[in-house]
């Protein structure tokens, strides 16, 4: 099968782009046409501080993704680290610099307990990760007493919500975009330029020829949880700071990530995944839904979309996959 | 007799496996028991109460059983949820208090299931995209167009169609009897067809399958054809029992999740290709019967969502434990 495309007439082809910018680019074009002011920065910085969270998020997930499970659990993750933000702070300014960390460390426990769930318990990461995900929301509920109090303070909001001033050539830059680029850049390398990455891969691949070629599948599995869990935490921090305290805060984020992923050409059931594409799916998600809310689209119909979009992106995945033989 | 000698002894051993749902549903009544007498509620141990407790869970094990067949594929249906809201306000508006128009409403509600089912089979199986994404997508897509035309309850049911939820034969509400109907014919099929092992075929090894000629495409249809045809039958319930459909019913009872859990819980398995209906029922068992233990109880309902997730977790991990296969 691999012999028909021979190597040269391969090398001579230009490098393959992953068809998620061609959308994301489009995507982007429409937006300015519906709406000039968007080359302005506060038109596209507004942009990327809004799609910072799911940006993150969808870093993360595209670990557990190409390790070949699935992580629902992040979404109520998010309401839980809202929720216990504003419960541990306690209007207190000066307590944001314990509560982070605090938050940090929940979210790697999460993802740790998961990943002990999936590799010792050997229960499907879909079941796992979902059974997480409801005593997440029971615990950010019973935490709250059902309606969560208070606010979160501004040193706590200054990463969701601060703008970092006086910056050449863009005049302005939000704060969630640097901690969005620092995050991706690290998970980035960390996936492609590091043996954790390659294990991630070929555990997502072949299990079993990974563990016969010396991969500690175990410890990997539950690093890629982790880093899930880690993602989670910090979206939630995020989106603390712009969204602000209620229980429903991260209600459909998993899935919105593992979407984000998807579009980014990760392959569910493992084996292939992107950190900077899943970033691309993200920014592409998050614009759909700017375009929507332009054309004054309601809520149902964004819906809608969103699932057409879903399907078809996988479908056109499928088919290049088919063609291309791999 | 004499057919006893003939046959060679069977495996060997106690097939942990196969009896895992039993085990775990004893356990779960034991509990029942024990926290009822605990408490001093012994009111709660009757046969009628029994009943009811069972007939709380009617929509969900009708949901569970059509989700066995996908699941058993290896494939997974999440759109069941919002196919369930779509199919009660299709009945009740279709009806709309009229006992006339309960056969078209019924015919309605079936043919929307099937139609569902269908596209779903087909994107699975044609278009090759996953079918977490695909049911995904349909969830949203039916979602999507079901709130953009009722935010509210829409049409009547009938009284007479209110039967289907509230009629009794003997002790025996007639959802319940329906239920035990549909399971009966479920295992039939799984148990006493060609369908059914084509099924349990394609599930174990879909490549196999398709090298010893079977169809794999047409089964992984078909199986989603019957769970979406199951969760329209849910639909028809919810509708009867609440009397008129709204569009947040399916999602409410977050029929996708648990019916798939329930599955699992009963040991199919996820991967597909083992499991089968009276496992599922034995899910369902468990889960209405965890839910009474937390009323009788009195456990605080956020406390409640805790416990449940451990135990759903705790209940697949029973078994899966002792797999040395590495899940997905």
């Amino acid at each position: 099968m691999t012999d028909r495309t021979d190597a040269p007439r391969d090398k001579r082809r230009l490098p393959q782009i992953n068809p998620v910018w061609f959308l994301l680019a489009a995507l982007i074009v429409a937006i300015i046409f519906m709406n000039p002011g968007f080359v302005e920065p506060t038109g596209y910085m507004n942009f990327l501080k809004r799609a910072a969270p799911l940006a993150i998020l969808a870093a993360g997930q595209v670990y557990v993704i190409t390790s070949g499970g699935f992580d629902l659990s992040v979404g109520s993750l998010i309401t839980l680290v809202v929720v216990g933000s504003s419960m541990l702070t306690n209007n207190d300014p000066t307590a944001t610099y314990w509560v982070i960390p605090v938050m940090l460390g929940i979210g790697l426990g999460v993802g740790l307990v998961n990943g002990l769930v999936v590799c010792v318990l050997r229960v499907p990461s879909l079941i796992a990760t979902l059974g997480m995900m409801i005593t997440l929301n029971g615990l950010a509920f019973l935490w709250s007493g059902g309606a969560p109090r208070g606010y979160l303070p501004d040193t706590f909001r200054f990463f969701g919500r601060e703008l970092i001033r006086d910056v050449p050539l863009v005049r302005f830059i939000p704060v969630s975009v640097i901690v969005l680029i620092v995050v991706v850049g690290l998970l980035a390398w960390l996936m492609h330029r590091t043996n954790l990455g390659r294990h991630v891969h070929a555990i997502g691949d072949n299990p079993i020829a990974a563990r016969l070629a010396g991969v500690a599948v175990n410890r990997v599995r539950i690093t890629a949880f982790m880093i899930s869990g880690l993602s989670g935490a910090l979206a939630g921090i995020l989106l603390g700071g712009f969204a602000g305290v209620s229980t429903d805060v991260g209600t459909g984020y998993e899935l919105q990530a593992i979407t984000a992923a998807v579009l980014g050409g990760a392959q569910l059931l493992g084996g292939r995944g992107s950190v900077p594409a899943a970033v691309g799916g993200a920014l592409a998600l998050t614009a759909i839904f700017t375009l929507l809310n332009f054309l004054g689209l309601p809520q149902p119909v964004r819906q809608v979309v969103q699932g057409l979009i879903l399907i078809a992106a996988v479908a056109l995945a499928m088919h290049r996959r088919k063609q291309t033989g791999t | 007799m004499s057919i006893a000698e003939d046959t060679p002894p069977r495996k060997a051993g106690f097939r942990f496996e196969r009896w895992a749902p039993l085990i775990l549903l004893g356990g779960a009544f034991a509990i029942y028991v024990v926290v009822a007498v605990a408490t001093g509620q012994t009111q709660y141990l009757t046969f009628e109460n029994l009943i009811a407790i069972l007939s709380r869970s009617i929509a969900l094990g009708i949901t569970a059983i059509g989700q066995t067949f996908v699941i058993l594929v290896a494939s997974i249906d999440l759109s069941v949820a919002s196919l369930i809201s779509a199919t009660a306000v299709l009945a009740s508006v279709v009806m709309d208090g009229s006992p006339a128009m309960i056969v078209p409403a019924v015919l309605a509600a079936l043919v929307l299931g099937g139609v569902v089912g269908l596209t779903n089979g087909v994107v699975v199986s044609g278009l090759k995209v996953n079918p977490l994404i695909a049911t995904l997508g349909m969830s949203l897509i039916i979602q999507g167009a079901l709130s953009a035309f009722v935010s509210n309850f829409a049409g009547e049911v009938p009284v007479e169609f209110q039967i289907f939820a509230y009629g009794e034969v003997g002790p025996f509400p007639v959802a319940l009897l329906f239920l035990t109907a549909m399971a009966v014919i479920g295992w039939a099929v799984l148990k006493y067809t060609k369908f059914g092992s084509d099924m349990y075929a394609v599930g174990g090894n879909d490549e196999a399958a398709r090298f010893a000629g079977i169809k794999t495409g047409r089964i992984v249809v078909l199986s989603h054809v019957i769970c979406s045809v199951c969760a329209a039958i849910a639909g028809l319930y919810l509708a009867s029992r609440l009397r008129s459909g709204a569009p947040w019913i399916g999602s409410d009872g977050v029929y996708d999740l648990e019916s798939i859990a329930v599955v699992v819980i009963g040991g199919t398995v996820l991967a597909g290709g083992r499991g089968g209906i009276w496992g599922t029922m034995a899910g369902m068992l468990i889960f209405s019967l965890i839910d009474s233990v937390f009323n009788i109880a009195g456990v605080d309902s956020f406390a409640k969502q805790v416990l449940r997730g451990i135990i759903i977790v705790a209940a697949v991990a029973f078994y899966a434990i002792r797999s040395k296969r590495i899940v997905a």
